[in-house]
């Protein structure tokens, strides 16, 4: 058998692994950047860790009771930010964790600063390995299916995916609500495992943590998450013999991710998902395609000269049809150009 | 309750010097620096260390943290930002995410956890009038921002530098056609937005006498939400979202437990996102179709 | 009884009047062709018309019903699709899968149906792609419907895009410049393209500066410029009109600057 350091390892492998999935469906595949994902998980793991220590409810119903409102209060944020466009759903979720910490710090039922002590340990491997299971197998098929497509749509163009004919705001609420509702079964799980629960578990740091995982393993892509998750828990253990300092600042290595790998490699390890072709594909056709393209600014023609010789070709064109390639020279090249940096990069 | 309004112009007057680097920087980027309020705590502690040099008037200690942290600020720019510039949102909003949790944990690995008191150079002085109580920091606070609020206004509307900066956030495709160095431009808005971040850290520093690695957090949050009620982009609209925020805060302290005192502020985000996403000043920042 | 009515539809930025109190018929069968120089709110009516803009004031009707108050993906569902001026494919989806977006809001499955993959949702996704499939062939577009769009030639995503904007269903399509950018080659291809797309039964309204394909294509021409319509015909009258011909050479001065 394993010694109790590995098992325990394991199923916090097994708990990273659902967080990372899940907040993976955010922002890897609807490209929604959520701060709060850690807050989620503190909703489940304290809905169901009081449901099982207080009121006696049987554990399997307490974890799906904890996702219930987990997901439930994915929607009471959801809505308001994800109708708007842009970054705020980033600043609305790191300040919704926040509330929720103050708000279980200052609950009786919670054990406030104290913790929640008491809850049984019905957690064990094969329970978290069977929801890395489920969760990952209802996220693939999610992104596989029509419903994965509009997400993809709307992460690579909002703009062109309304015009579509797809409901953008419902789509992201559905999608938070779905990685909401995983985080929470999630908490449930760390619940019943280390039977404690304390305000600082779910705090920012960790939705940091979580965010590194799907940063580092890949955005998008269905892999990614569960290699960065493996390899983000696994890492200060192994470094941990080696050096004091790993584990002291793990922070300070997450921001470290963050930024490099954005910099560096940002489709992650695996490389399948969001960014799959490296930054300069979607500068392109990406999220912010035409704010992309404006800020290339000294690229493009300028929009005065492009004016006047459409008014001229188009003059001449009164008189006689204008002969295509003539207007091609003027409105042409600055999207050709586009085109022949795409070819260059793939 | 006169208090109250003294004791909220003076905290929402820090609130609106943070304020104005996040909505400078989102008007010429369409960018939030996520790692504003580290920035904030850098200038805060290179306030502390300056004000350590023996002789050292506090007016030249201010400048000194002022200008360390628009170094820093132009650093941030420079390595997480610029190369990011043309790549999705997402990926330059997590690089500044990135870069703000980077710069914390880097503090706290130089300078340590502990929190550091910051000396105060000068006599503090308590006024009364009538129940009014207001001491040397209150003045001090008020009368700083006011000032650097003013500065900012002149540089704006008519330095060189400032018109180039609005031509910028205006449509940074043209200004550079119009021969700007948007670079140039970008760099100072960063310099300059980083600058005042670092006034307000010093005398919150002061005020409250602590200086620690994680006492950027809160405060960039609140100057974000400041800077959003006041409408994201807007100058005006950072300084009374800043005053405004502080005056809530204060009230609801007053009102509520200060275990809040937190929360108000998130609160008051979500309503805004809800009633009027665009902010009291926030022009129109749609998307060109 | 015209499908598609703008009525005295203003709009303005700031204080930019883009468009302003412009009126518009498209009848059915109709092809109509949109000119005017650059910056004569020509994308901005289209961008009014698919609801990506809300009109200051005015009515859009489209078979009586008021676009104003609906959102763009509600306005696509009641039968209006459009194409970009600056393509805006999705380029890290692949050639079908951006068509099949197209389909989304002709389709049903559910959060609920792709986990559990009920056959319904299987045998959706399966006409889904059939359809799909043929729409590519039907704009002409002979490439792997597994590349990724971006990979593609710039006239092929113009393609792309009409086939994309097909498969919604549309009773009218809104094409934004769908020669830009093309070679003589390619620009006859995609007047033939049209007039299929007349053909199968659908009206058009495009925005042209080619006037090879406005000339060739449309029946009726309407003419805005600074935001108005200053004309509106058939091809050969709106030609000779006069204010058109001074919209477009403007005055010496300003031709020179």
């Amino acid at each position: 058998m394993i010694s109790p350091y590995y098992y325990q390892l394991l199923v916090i492998t097994c708990i990273n692994v659902i967080m990372a999935l899940s907040l993976n469906l955010v922002t890897g595949c609807a490209g929604q950047l959520s701060l709060g994902h850690a807050a989620f998980m503190g909703i489940g793991a304290y809905t169901a860790g009081i449901l099982t220590s207080v009121y006696g409810v049987p554990f399997l119903l307490a974890l799906i009771a904890g996702g219930v409102s987990a997901a439930l209060f994915g929607l009471i944020v959801g809505l308001p930010t994800l109708r708007l466009k842009g970054d705020y759903l980033a600043i609305a979720t790191l300040g919704f964790g926040e509330i929720i910490r103050v708000t279980i710090l200052n609950m009786k039922i919670t054990g406030g600063a104290f913790g929640l002590r008491g809850i049984a340990k019905e957690a064990n491997l094969a329970t978290a390995a069977a929801a890395v299971f489920l969760a990952y197998w209802t996220l693939m098929r999610l992104m596989k299916s029509r419903f994965g497509r509009a997400l993809t749509a709307i992460r690579e163009d909002e703009v062109a995916a309304g015009a579509m004919g797809i409901d953008i705001t419902r789509h992201k609420v559905l999608a938070f609500v779905i990685g909401a509702a995983w985080a929470g079964i999630a908490g449930g799980l760390f619940a019943h495992w280390f039977r404690y629960l304390n305000p600082s578990s779910f705090a920012f740091a960790r939705s940091v943590e979580i965010l590194s995982m799907v940063v580092l393993g890949g955005m998008g892509s269905l892999e990614g998450p569960v290699i960065g998750a493996v390899v983000l828990t696994y890492a200060p253990e192994i470094l941990r013999g080696a050096s004091d300092f790993v584990s002291r600042y793990r922070m300070f290595f997450y921001g470290a991710i963050l930024v490099i790998m954005m910099l560096v490699r940002p489709q992650g390890l695996v490389g399948a998902g969001v960014f799959r072709n490296g930054l300069r594909l979607p500068e392109i056709h990406g999220l912010r395609g035409s704010k992309a393209r404006r800020m290339q600014g000294p690229k493009l023609r300028t929009q005065e000269t492009a004016k006047d010789s459409q008014q001229h070709a188009f003059a001449k064109g009164l008189g006689a049809a204008m002969p295509g390639g003539h207007r091609k020279g003027s409105t042409g090249t600055g999207v050709r150009q586009r085109g022949g940096d795409q070819h260059a990069d793939s | 309750m006169l208090q109250q309004v003294v004791n909220g112009l003076t905290l929402g007057s820090t609130y609106a010097l943070i304020a104005l680097g996040y909505t400078m920087v989102y008007g010429v980027l369409r960018l939030i620096n996520f790692a504003h309020g580290e920035v904030y705590m850098i200038g805060a502690f290179t306030g502390l260390m300056a004000s350590q040099i023996p002789g050292l008037p506090f007016p030249a200690a201010l400048l000194i943290a002022m200008a360390g942290a628009a170094v820093v600020g132009v650093a941030i720019e420079r390595i997480a930002y610029r190369p990011l510039r043309k790549a999705p949102r997402l990926a330059a909003l997590i690089s500044a995410i990135g870069m703000s949790i980077f710069l914390r944990n880097l503090t706290l690995a130089v300078m340590g956890p502990q929190t550091r008191a910051f000396p105060v150079p000068f006599e503090v002085r308590h006024f009364s009038i009538g129940r009014l109580r207001i001491n040397s920091f209150d003045v001090l606070i008020l009368v700083t921002s006011v000032g650097l609020m003013i500065g900012l206004h002149f540089l704006v509307q008519k330095a060189k530098i400032g018109k180039a900066m609005r031509a910028t956030a205006q449509d940074m495709e043209t200004a550079s056609l119009m021969g700007i160095d948007v670079n140039r431009v970008i760099a100072f808005t960063f310099a300059v937005g980083s600058a005042l971040a670092a006034a307000a850290g010093v005398l919150i520093g002061m005020n409250f006498n602590a200086v620690e690695p994680s006492m950027g957090m809160m405060p960039g949050l609140k100057g974000f939400v400041a800077a959003v009620l006041g409408g994201v982009g807007s100058i005006p609209g950072a300084m009374i979202g800043g005053i405004l925020l502080g005056m809530a805060e204060v009230m609801g302290v007053a009102l509520l437990r200060s275990e809040w005192r937190d929360a108000i502020a998130f609160g008051i985000l979500a309503l805004v996102l809800l009633i009027k996403p665009s902010g009291i000043f926030g022009g129109n920042l749609q998307e060109k179709v | 009884m015209p499908i598609l009515e703008v009525r005295r539809v203003s709009k303005s930025f700031g204080g930019l009047t883009a468009v302003r109190e412009v009126d518009l018929a498209i009848n059915q069968g109709e092809i109509m062709g949109l000119i005017g120089p650059n910056g004569a709110g020509k994308t901005t009516l289209f961008n009014l018309v698919t609801g990506i803009y809300s009109p200051c004031s005015g009515e859009i009707l489209f078979n009586g019903t008021n676009l104003a108050a609906l959102r763009p993906h509600e306005i696509t569902g009641t039968g209006l699709a459009r194409t970009f001026q600056n393509i805006r494919v999705f380029g890290q989806m692949t050639v079908l899968e951006n068509v099949m977006i197209g389909r989304h809001c002709r389709t049903r499955a559910g959060v609920w149906g792709a986990i559990l993959g009920f056959p319904g949702v299987k045998r959706e996704e399966k006409e889904t792609r059939e359809r799909c499939l043929e729409l590519l062939d039907f704009v002409g577009l002979n490439v792997d419907p597994d590349e990724k769009a971006s990979n593609l030639s710039y006239g092929q995503q113009r393609q792309l895009e009409i086939a994309r904007a097909l498969a919604t269903e549309p009773e009218l399509m809104l094409l934004d410049e769908p020669a830009a950018g093309m070679n003589p080659q390619e620009t006859r291809e995609i007047i033939g393209l049209i007039e299929r797309i007349r053909d199968a039964g659908k009206i058009i309204l495009f925005i042209e500066h080619d006037m090879k394909v406005v000339m060739g294509t449309a029946d009726r021409v309407a003419v805005l410029d600074h935001g108005v319509k200053i004309a509106e015909g058939t091809p050969k009258e709106v030609q000779g009109d006069p204010d058109v011909i001074k919209a477009y050479l403007g005055d010496e001065s300003d031709a020179i600057a």
